[in-house]
């Protein structure tokens, strides 16, 4: 029977089923953090339980880190308290953790493709709904809470409910200036927030063909702002070139890409939704309100409110309705988090920043996924950039894309945000975010108000 | 978890769509490495406004809300800090999946209501606001002034609330199972 990348993934991780209980699914990779993981790690503790398997984990610390220099030194004590719990508890299992010394430390979403953890075919979990980013390998990978990562670490395992195959089609090219998180977001505005409950969305068509793995994805990323289990992509040349030589690649790499080429959506096979979307006709996308659907291209007027929502959400923003965004005064711009912090996307923003001033009166933090990533971009200079231009070149961390570090939006101030989550107070109390890609958060850096990056001369087409 | 059969209880209304868990526990209570703390966070932002019915709850133990209850983070902070704070059940016209799982597997139980049935609820209550509000998780429905409104859950999510145990049980009883994939090399 023809199957779906998605149901091909399901069924080769399904262990058991049995009339009447959610089937049991095998993970290969589980991903940990500080926050979301202490009370797992008690709840084995209480139980008497071993990890399964280390080898199948892997930890990090990236949400409450800092992004000024010092290390674990300049953590703040609740911070400090919960990294030093995930310390221990991995040097009680065994399991390897990317501490504050580590090289490879970073973004969870960030290092594990990089050090090419993440593979197609894969199921991936982590105690964080981001974890969807991983789908952009075409592996299954799925946010949990706490009680389901201490499952995992018990067993290996998950009950799951199957959910249903999404299509999300893409045709034609994304124009010049526009990018991966343009598209989801235009996604999101068409489907809306809980659009994709209970399914896991592939991606198709040729303007996702067409995007490097960090557009696949920040496209995957976002995922769970559209309300889905999860977001595919199958594997093609640009993952295998991407993954090949990467330190956890699997060593017969030929035999494995053969492998992976079959995971490809069978022709005839049945998706029990389907929606398509012309990414030509794309447009920078930004965010006026207070949930990611609430949307529009920047040369878009803010809609007028047509539900109690709306209404809230434009008091709360002190957004006007039936006016675009452009020109509206910024005040602080955040160019990072797991959807936006990959080398392509600091050199989008790179390309905006040459040459150029951040305006008078605007913070612009820039922290980059991993320290990977940090090295990457420093040899190629664009620290330089970033600091002759007048923003700050942070540490890698989750920083201020919701502000558990203490980088965070001061109260009522505005930011332009390359993040994922624009909800009340997520920057911060009282903090208001408009979402928007790499190209327009520089943009609107240099001009200290919301602009569009397709105005600027000379723009690089470095857009991931 | 505490077993969960039978509850009778008024209702607090917060008639919100897409409530999302940072507003239902802020990341800043996040640096727990216990469970503590929480029901101090707990709607943090709202409660700020001491008109808010987030302040004026008494007793009663279900929230009722709008679409999609629970959408963003997988934080199971935020069943745990609603638990905190004393309710055990929401209705709501939908819920974000991943907040779904976590309510369930810690006695919170979810309750998505059809529309109709919803929309009668939310006229009894608008009518009758201090309206007490039965809702049975062995019989699956909600009852309130002599009506009766049936509502779905997930089999195994249902038979572990009524027993009061965690699902990690069941697992950990399919060690075999688990053991033979891992020999069988897996999914690859």
């Amino acid at each position: 029977m023809a199957k779906t990348l998605f149901e091909k993934v399901w069924d080769a991780h399904v262990v058991h089923e049995q009339a009447g209980r959610p089937s049991i699914l095998y993970i290969d990779l589980h991903l940990v953090h500080e926050v979301t993981s202490p009370q797992a790690f008690g709840g084995l503790e209480e139980r008497g339980l071993p990890v399964r398997r280390p080898d199948l984990t892997l930890a990090t610390m990236d949400h409450s880190t800092p992004t000024r220099p010092g290390g674990l030194a300049v953590v703040g004590d609740a911070g400090r308290k919960q990294l030093e719990v995930l310390a221990r508890r991995c040097a009680e299992h065994g399991i390897e953790l990317y501490d504050l010394d580590s090289p490879y430390n970073g973004i969870v979403h960030v290092v594990a493709p990089e050090q090419g953890r993440t593979h197609p075919g894969m199921t991936v979990v982590c105690g964080d709904s981001h974890t969807s980013t991983h789908g952009a390998f075409g592996a299954l990978a799925f946010g949990i809470g706490t009680s389901e990562v201490e499952m995992v670490l018990a067993t290996q395992c998950l009950l799951q409910r199957r959910p249903e195959p999404f299509e999300v089609r893409f045709k034609g090219r994304l124009a010049e200036g526009v990018s991966a998180k343009d598209m989801v977001l235009a996604l999101i505005a068409e489907i809306g927030v809980a659009g994709g409950t209970g399914h896991v969305l592939e991606y198709r068509g040729e303007a996702v063909r067409a995007l490097s793995m960090a557009g696949r994805m920040t496209l995957c990323n976002m995922s769970i702002e559209a309300g889905a289990r999860a977001g595919m992509v199958a594997p093609d040349d640009t993952t295998f070139e991407y993954l090949a030589g990467r330190p956890g690649a699997p060593s017969d790499y030929d035999g494995a890409v053969k492998r992976w080429r079959s995971l490809a959506t069978d022709d005839g096979a049945v998706f029990s939704r389907s929606v398509t979307l012309d990414a030509s006709a794309i447009a920078p996308r930004i965010s006026w309100g207070t949930t990611p659907a609430m949307n529009v291209a920047i040369d878009e007027s803010v809609p007028e409110p047509d539900s109690d929502s709306a209404r809230r959400a434009l008091e709360y923003m002190q957004v006007d309705p039936g006016r675009p965004l452009l020109g509206k005064a910024v005040d602080v711009v955040f160019i990072g988090s797991c959807t936006n912090s990959r080398l392509d996307d600091l050199r989008a923003a790179a390309s905006v920043l040459d040459g150029r001033r951040v305006a008078d009166g605007v913070q612009v933090l820039v922290v980059p996924g991993s320290r990977a990533v940090k090295r990457a971009a420093e040899a190629e200079g664009l620290h330089e950039v970033f600091q002759k231009a007048g923003a700050q070149w942070r540490e890698p961390g989750c920083s201020m894309c919701l502000a558990m570090n203490g980088d965070r939006v001061p109260p009522g101030k505005l930011a332009v945000s390359t993040s994922n989550r624009n909800f009340e107070g997520r920057q911060g109390p009282g903090a208001r975010t408009l979402l928007a890609s790499p190209l327009t958060a520089a943009a609107s850096a240099v001009n200290g108000f919301v602009s569009d990056a397709r105005s600027f001369e000379n723009l690089k087409k470095r857009a991931s | 978890m505490k077993p969960f059969l039978e509850l009778n209880s008024r209702v607090v209304p917060l008639l919100r769509d897409d409530v999302d868990t940072d507003q239902i526990i802020p990341a800043k209570y996040l640096t727990v490495t216990d469970r503590s703390g929480l029901a101090e966070g707990l709607f943090e932002s709202w409660r700020s406004d001491p008109e808010s019915v987030l302040n004026h709850r008494g007793d009663a133990q279900i929230l009722v809300a709008g679409d999609n209850f629970g959408c963003g983070s997988s934080r199971e902070h935020a069943p745990w800090a609603l638990l905190a704070g004393g309710y055990r059940c929401v209705i709501a016209r939908s819920f974000a999946d991943i907040f779904r799982n976590n309510a369930l597997r810690n006695g919170l139980l979810p309750v998505a209501l059809d529309d109709a049935s919803y929309d009668r609820l939310l006229e009894s209550l608008h009518q009758s606001p201090e309206l007490e509000v039965c809702v049975d998780l062995f019989l699956c429905q909600v009852s309130f002034e002599g009506q009766l409104a049936k509502f779905e859950v997930d089999d195994f999510a249902r038979e572990c609330m009524l027993g009061g145990h965690d699902t990690i049980g069941y697992l950990l009883s399919k060690s075999d199972e688990i053991a033979a994939f891992e020999t069988r090399g897996g999914a690859a």
